[in-house]
């Protein structure tokens, strides 16, 4: 009991410790390789991460908002509030629902595939050769892969809301017969700019929480295809978990800002 | 300092353990420069281990390695650049990136350590590559490549830097006999023209043979002789005579 105790402490700091290394990593530069090569590995990655992504991303945007639409109806609808439809679909997508749900999207596909290629790649030695080859694998298989997340996870975001308004706006006012300006009309009277850019601002701490805990999964990965699929699901399931508390965070931290902020508003 | 200014790498009271497996046993080991020293021994008795300690890869539990009158084991990473830019290493699988081409692969250390223009790393690689005897097959990938072609791209780009030392993990394992010649061969001539030291951890006897200025049998940890290949073939120990001659325990007792 004392020994896994002390394992995961010594998990869990060794992987503070990678995060410094990989955060720091580009000061290191000058000793490693040209910029020009890690461009070039930094558009690869934002490829696979961010434009591979936008398809699931909006599909799940639109059908997020979309369901949402049909569960909510009919409880307006029985008070006469249904024009105020817009106003629930789209605080709770831009603020929630498009962040929260794109973040967990990315943790599977695009945090699943860095796991198992740094997994993959840590088991036939490649990492160690990249060692011996006087190069710091951090700096050239992480920092991209850090860079990329923390960068498009936000504009995934964007894919996500304005997706999910379209599907909200096509249920509630082509389905259910809304009136569409009170239903814009009332989304505007609710969500404000800065429920957008916090929604959004939130990506970047999803990124970077994702991307880290899958590159560390990879690089610490055991040996054999067991390992590989061992790491990934941990990577996944850690991502899961650490986005769920990342965006509690947030929203305090984003409530507190706000409340000193805007203070006439702050109970609204 | 380094006791012997004759070794380019010394190891002093070297321990290694992984929890409570002891893999290295309080080594005392020197290697020279421009030789070509060949360490054998079963599978598992920390060959391997031995040469990632050598470069680095993997850091004494206790004891000291000197690389060229340094005392290494207490380098930073960063410090350890400029000693790993002056050595090649060739890995038992050949840890070729698979997702990039073979170009890619072999100008990998010059992009990194180089102020080379495009052509002249395009040069270098279409160099290397004739060396190992595969010209033409830069914008491969490996997967496209067999198993024996994998490892002589990874020579080509353990040495595409020149180095000064070249530490091979199982060089000709997997090879058929003829391709395990040819990159004896090659081994023989990086020593010859280039002066290059060479280390290999070998199970190959013929390619041990071969190369080798000096064979060094590793067992439990420890070296058990320590020879030329004549010394070695003639040895009275029966443990070095039932490796070299590939017999089994069993069959060693009838």
């Amino acid at each position: 009991m004392t020994g896994i105790l002390i394992r995961k402490i010594e998990g869990f700091g060794l992987f503070w410790l990678f995060v410094f290394k990989a955060v720091t990593s580009p000061l290191r530069r000058g000793m490693y390789g040209r910029s020009a090569l890690m461009r070039g590995h930094l558009w690869s990655q934002m490829y696979e991460i961010g434009i591979l992504s936008v398809p699931v991303i909006m599909v799940t945007g639109a059908f997020v908002a979309m369901t949402l639409a049909v569960q909510t109806f009919n409880q307006l609808a029985q008070m006469g509030l249904e024009e105020r439809l817009g106003s629930i679909i789209n605080i709770s997508v831009v603020k929630e629902l498009g962040p929260v749900l794109a973040g967990l999207m990315l943790a599977g596909r695009v945090g699943g595939a860095l796991t198992a290629e740094l997994g993959t790649m840590k088991v036939t030695e490649q990492i160690d050769a990249v060692t011996v080859m006087g190069s710091d694998p951090i700096r050239y298989l992480v920092w991209p892969r850090l860079l990329a997340c923390v960068l498009l996870t936000p504009m995934l975001i964007i894919f996500a809301d304005i997706m999910g308004v379209l599907g909200g706006y096509v249920i509630s006012v082509w389905h259910f017969g809304v009136n569409s300006h009170a239903y814009w009309q009332f989304s505007a009277q609710t969500v404000e700019q800065w429920d957008i850019v916090v929604g959004i601002a939130k990506g970047l701490f999803f990124g970077a929480i994702m991307a880290l805990i899958s590159c560390h999964k990879g690089f610490t990965c055991q040996r054999g295809a067991s390992g590989v699929g061992r790491a990934c699901t941990e990577a996944f399931v850690s991502s899961f978990i650490a986005i769920l508390v990342m965006n509690f965070i947030v929203a305090l931290v984003a409530k507190a800002i706000y409340d000193v902020l805007y203070p006439s508003k702050a109970f609204f | 300092m380094s006791n012997n200014p004759k070794n380019l790498f010394e190891l002093q009271g070297v321990s290694c353990s992984f929890g409570s497996l002891k893999v290295i046993d309080n080594l005392d080991f020197g290697i020279e420069r421009g030789k070509t020293t060949v360490i054998i021994g079963p599978s598992g008795c920390g060959k391997t281990v031995l040469l990632k300690h050598l470069i680095m890869l993997i850091r004494p539990s206790r004891g000291k390695v000197f690389f060229d009158g340094k005392r290494i084991d207490q380098f930073n990473e960063r410090k350890l650049i400029e000693m790993r830019r002056r050595c090649g290493f060739l890995f038992q699988a050949g840890a070729l990136f698979d997702s990039q081409t073979v170009a890619y692969n072999v100008s990998f250390p010059l992009y990194q350590h180089t102020n080379y223009s495009q052509e002249q790393i395009d040069d270098i690689v279409r160099e290397k590559l004739e060396m190992v005897g595969l010209p033409g097959l830069e914008d491969r990938f490996p997967s496209q490549l067999s198993g024996g072609q994998q490892k002589r791209i990874a020579l080509a780009r353990a040495i595409s830097l020149n180095p000064e030392v070249v530490l091979y993990d199982e060089p000709t394992t997997g090879l058929d006999p003829i391709r395990a010649d040819t990159i004896n061969e090659l081994i023989l001539k990086l020593q010859k023209q280039l002066k290059i030291t060479s280390i290999a951890v070998t199970h190959d006897m013929q390619s041990a043979y071969k190369i080798a200025d000096r064979i060094v049998m590793f067992n439990h940890g420890r070296v058990i002789v320590d020879g030329t290949a004549d010394e070695i073939r003639n040895s009275a120990d029966p443990k070095v005579q039932q490796f070299i001659q590939g017999r089994s325990e069993e069959l060693g007792n009838k």
